[in-house]
C-alpha cells in the first residue's frame, strides 16, 4: 500500500470503522449551488490519490471550449458523518477541490478561487476570519406558482406557529453543531416567519463550506417536517429581506490586525484601510455578494439592508459597521459588512470582499469620516455633500459596475469572471422579457 | 508500543520488510550485549529471533532474554525445518514459532496472536478520561458511550488534549504540537476548533475543555485544584 497521509488514513479508518457506506463529494458551481456525487469506500482510496474523473460540462460555469473534463480531489480535513441518513445507510461528506487533468487548480472552481485570494493573503501575514448572520424564511410549501404561506403571522399556521419555527431552528442548530458548525445566536427575525442563525467566527475557507452545509441543513430539516425553508433574498414583499451581515476581521499570528487600543474607535491602520477599501470598491463587487435579480429589491431605502456606501459604529443603515466592542473586549473589533445575501456564492463572495479590503491597506486609502445620521433620512443633495455613493440598483447596474472593475476580474481570475457576466445578463434580459403583476395591476386598467 | 527486538543483526531481508509493513517498530541485535544496550527506557516490546546459522548463538539469547526479571515476550522464533528438532527440551525460551523461509501473513498472524495473548503490542490503545474514550487505533472516540464524530484535526487536539489532562496549553504550544504544518487559519484555528470539539462534546461535556483566561486551554481538572 502506498504512504497515506495521515488525515486520509483517518478518513479510511473512519469510514471502516462507522460502517459508512456512501461517501458524498461535494463541490460548488459558480452560482453557488452545491452538487454531489457518492462513492463507494472501495474507491475512496483511489479518490484522494488521483482523484476522481468527471464531466465539468453540465456544471454551471465549469464548461470551456475545447476540454471539459476535470478531477474532483476531496479534502480528507472536510471529513464529516452526515447526522441524517439516506435509505438507512450511514454516509459522509467531504468538500473536493476542482483540478484540471494535470492537477493544477481549475479555473471555474470558486473553491480554488478563494484559496488562491486566502494565499495572497496569508504571503502578507494575514488571516482571514468570517462570520456570517444568516437569514432565511420557513415557508408551508416551495410551490412558486402561488404565494409563499408564512408558518407564523399568516393565518393558515396560526394555530401551531411559534412552537413549529422554534422547534425546526433548535433541530436545526443541533444538527450543526455535531457536524462541527458552532452557533453563536439564534432568533425569531423581523418580518412574518423569518429566522436568523449566527455562525461563530472561523477561517474563510473552512466558513464558505459551512455556508454551504448550512443551507443544505436548514433546507433538509424544514423538508424531514414537511415544510420549505428558503434564502432568497426578498420572497416577501412589504417586509425585510433576508440578509447575511457578515463580520470580518484579519488576524497577524494571534493578534487581530484591525486593533489599536490607541484610536477612538479601536481601529488599527490595518483596520481603516480595509473599510476603506471595502467602502471604494463596494459596487464593483456588489454583483457578486447580491447575485439574483431578487437581491436589489433587498437593499432598498427604509429597510435594515444598505443602500449607500458609508460606515458608522452604531448606524444600521450603514454599509459597514464598526461594531463597538464590549469593555475588555476591545481587542475583538471587527467589521460588519451589511450587503451581501445569504443566496450568494460564499467562496466568491469572500474573495471579492478580502480583495476590496486588502486593496484598502495595501494602497493606503483614506477611510471618509463616519456617517453619523441615518443615512436613509438624508436628501440627495446631503449625501452627495458628504461623498456617498449610491449601490447598484438592479443586478444590471451591478454588472455593469463589476464589468469595469480590474480588482474583481483579478479576485475572481478571468474564467469565472467573464462567465459570470455571460450568465448574469442572461438572468437579468429573462426578468426584462416579463410581464409582471405590478405592470398588470397597474397599468391595465389605466391603458 | 515499544520496539521489538529482531536478531540477527542484520535480519534477513524479508523480515525487516514484512516487520516494516506490519507497521512494528524494531531494532536488530546481534548478542546479549548488544540487546542491553540497544534496549529502550520501558523494554523490548517483543523479540523475533531466527534460528538459522548460529543457532546456539541465538538460543543463549533467548535463554538471557527470559532469564531476566521481567522476561522479554512474546518471544516468537523463526525455525527452519532442518532445525525444527532443536525446539526439543528448549519450549520455555519461546512463545510461538514460525517455519522460516516463513510467509509474511503468517507471520504476521502470529504476531498478532501473541500480543494479543500477552496484552502488549499493536492492540488497542485507550485513552479514557471521564466518559470520554479515544480509541488510538481506529482513531474511534466516545463520550458517555455515544460515538463522536471528529475531523482528523478534532481528534488530534482532542487525543493531545486528553493525554495530558490537567495541564494548559497555550495556543501556540497547541498549534506547533497538533498542526505542526501551515493553515489557513492562522493562531486562532486553535479557538475555533476549541468551540467545534465542545459543540461536538455537547452541553453536558463541554466543560471538559477550559478555557484558561489569557492562556490557553486545558483539558480535565487542574492538577492543583
Amino acid at each position: 500500500m502506498a504512504r497515506v497521509e495521515p488525515q486520509m488514513q483517518y478518513v479510511l479508518r473512519t469510514v471502516e470503522e462507522r460502517g459508512v457506506r456512501l461517501i458524498r463529494l461535494w463541490f460548488t458551481d459558480v452560482l453557488g449551488q452545491l452538487k454531489s456525487f457518492a462513492i463507494s469506500p472501495a474507491e475512496l482510496e483511489n479518490a484522494f490519490e488521483e482523484g476522481m474523473h468527471f464531466d465539468g460540462s453540465s456544471i454551471d460555469g465549469f464548461s470551456r471550449v475545447q476540454e471539459s473534463d476535470v478531477l474532483a480531489r476531496p479534502d480528507p480535513g472536510t471529513f464529516e458523518l452526515l447526522p441524517w441518513s439516506e435509505r438507512d445507510e450511514t454516509s459522509a461528506r467531504m468538500f473536493c477541490d476542482v483540478e484540471n487533468l494535470d492537477g493544477s487548480p481549475f479555473e471555474g472552481d470558486p473553491r480554488q478561487v478563494l484559496k488562491r485570494n486566502l494565499d495572497r493573503a496569508r504571503d502578507r501575514g494575514f488571516s482571514f476570519y468570517v462570520a456570517p448572520e444568516m437569514e432565511f424564511f420557513y415557508f408551508a410549501n416551495g410551490d412558486p406558482s402561488a404565494p409563499p404561506q408564512p408558518l407564523d403571522s399568516g393565518g393558515y399556521f396560526d394555530l401551531t406557529t411559534a412552537d413549529v419555527a422554534s422547534d425546526l431552528r433548535k433541530r436545526t442548530i443541533h444538527t450543526l453543531e455535531a457536524m462541527g458548525i458552532p452557533v453563536e445566536y439564534s432568533f425569531h427575525e423581523d418580518s412574518p416567519s423569518q429566522h436568523e442563525i449566527d455562525l461563530r467566527y472561523t477561517d474563510a475557507l473552512s466558513m464558505a463550506d459551512n455556508v454551504m452545509t448550512f443551507r443544505l441543513v436548514v433546507r433538509e430539516i424544514a423538508m424531514e417536517q414537511g415544510f420549505y425553508a428558503t434564502f432568497m433574498p426578498k420572497p416577501l414583499s412589504g417586509v425585510q429581506g433576508s440578509g447575511m451581515h457578515t463580520h470580518l476581521s484579519l488576524f497577524e499570528g494571534d493578534q487581530n490586525a484591525f486593533f489599536d487600543p490607541g484610536d477612538p474607535y479601536k481601529l488599527s491602520k490595518i483596520g481603516r484601510g480595509f473599510i476603506a477599501g471595502l467602502l471604494h470598491h463596494a459596487p464593483e463587487i456588489t454583483a457578486v455578494t447580491n447575485q439574483l435579480v431578487n437581491s436589489y429589491k433587498r437593499l432598498v431605502v427604509g429597510t435594515e439592508a444598505p443602500s449607500y456606501v458609508s460606515w458608522a459604529r452604531n448606524n444600521r443603515s450603514a454599509l459597514v459597521r464598526v461594531p463597538v466592542a464590549k469593555t475588555g473586549k476591545e481587542s475583538s473589533v471587527r467589521i460588519e459588512y451589511r450587503a451581501p445575501d445569504p443566496a450568494c456564492n460564499p467562496y466568491l463572495a469572500y474573495s471579492v470582499i478580502l480583495a476590496a479590503g486588502l486593496r484598502g491597506l495595501e494602497e493606503g486609502y483614506e477611510l471618509p469620516p463616519e456617517a453619523t445620521s441615518n443615512v436613509f433620512a438624508l436628501t440627495d443633495a446631503e449625501r452627495a455633500a458628504e461623498g456617498m455613493v449610491e449601490l447598484p440598483q438592479s443586478l444590471a447596474d451591478a454588472l455593469d459596475t463589476m464589468e469595469r472593475s480590474e480588482l474583481v476580474a483579478e479576485a475572481l481570475g478571468e474564467h469565472i469572471f467573464e462567465w459570470f457576466l455571460r450568465n448574469k445578463r442572461r438572468e437579468w434580459a429573462d426578468y426584462k422579457a416579463q410581464v409582471t403583476p405590478f405592470e398588470l395591476a397597474r397599468y391595465l386598467p389605466s391603458w | 508500543m515499544e520496539p521489538l527486538l529482531v536478531h540477527p543483526d542484520p535480519p534477513p531481508p524479508e523480515l525487516a520488510q514484512a516487520l516494516d509493513l506490519g507497521g512494528h517498530r524494531w531494532k536488530a541485535v546481534l548478542d546479549e550485549a548488544a540487546a542491553n544496550r540497544l534496549e529502550p527506557d520501558d523494554g523490548w516490546g517483543g523479540a523475533v529471533v531466527v534460528v538459522d546459522g548460529d543457532a546456539e548463538g541465538a538460543f543463549a539469547l533467548c535463554r538471557a532474554l527470559r532469564k531476566r526479571d521481567v522476561p522479554v515476550e512474546p518471544l516468537l522464533l523463526l525455525v527452519s525445518g532442518a532445525r525444527l528438532a532443536d525446539l526439543e527440551l528448549r519450549d520455555e525460551l519461546f512463545d510461538d514459532f514460525c517455519l522460516h523461509p516463513f510467509h509474511p501473513r503468517e507471520l504476521e498472524a502470529r504476531l498478532r496472536h501473541l500480543f494479543w495473548r500477552t496484552g502488549s503490542g499493536p492492540s488497542p490503545e485507550l485513552v479514557e478520561y471521564g466518559g470520554l474514550v479515544l480509541n488510538l487505533e481506529t482513531y474511534q472516540a466516545a463520550i458517555g458511550g455515544r460515538p463522536l464524530d471528529l475531523t482528523y484535526m478534532e481528534y488530534e487536539l482532542l487525543k493531545f488534549l486528553a493525554q495530558h489532562p490537567g495541564r494548559v496549553f497555550t495556543r501556540e504550544t497547541l498549534l506547533s504540537r497538533v498542526w505542526g504544518y501551515e493553515y489557513y487559519g492562522g493562531a486562532r484555528t486553535v479557538d475555533v476548533h476549541i468551540r467545534r470539539l465542545r459543540a461536538k462534546l455537547g452541553e453536558e461535556h463541554a466543560n471538559l475543555i477550559s478555557t484558561v483566561r489569557s492562556v490557553g486551554y486545558r483539558f480535565g481538572q487542574s492538577r492543583w485544584s
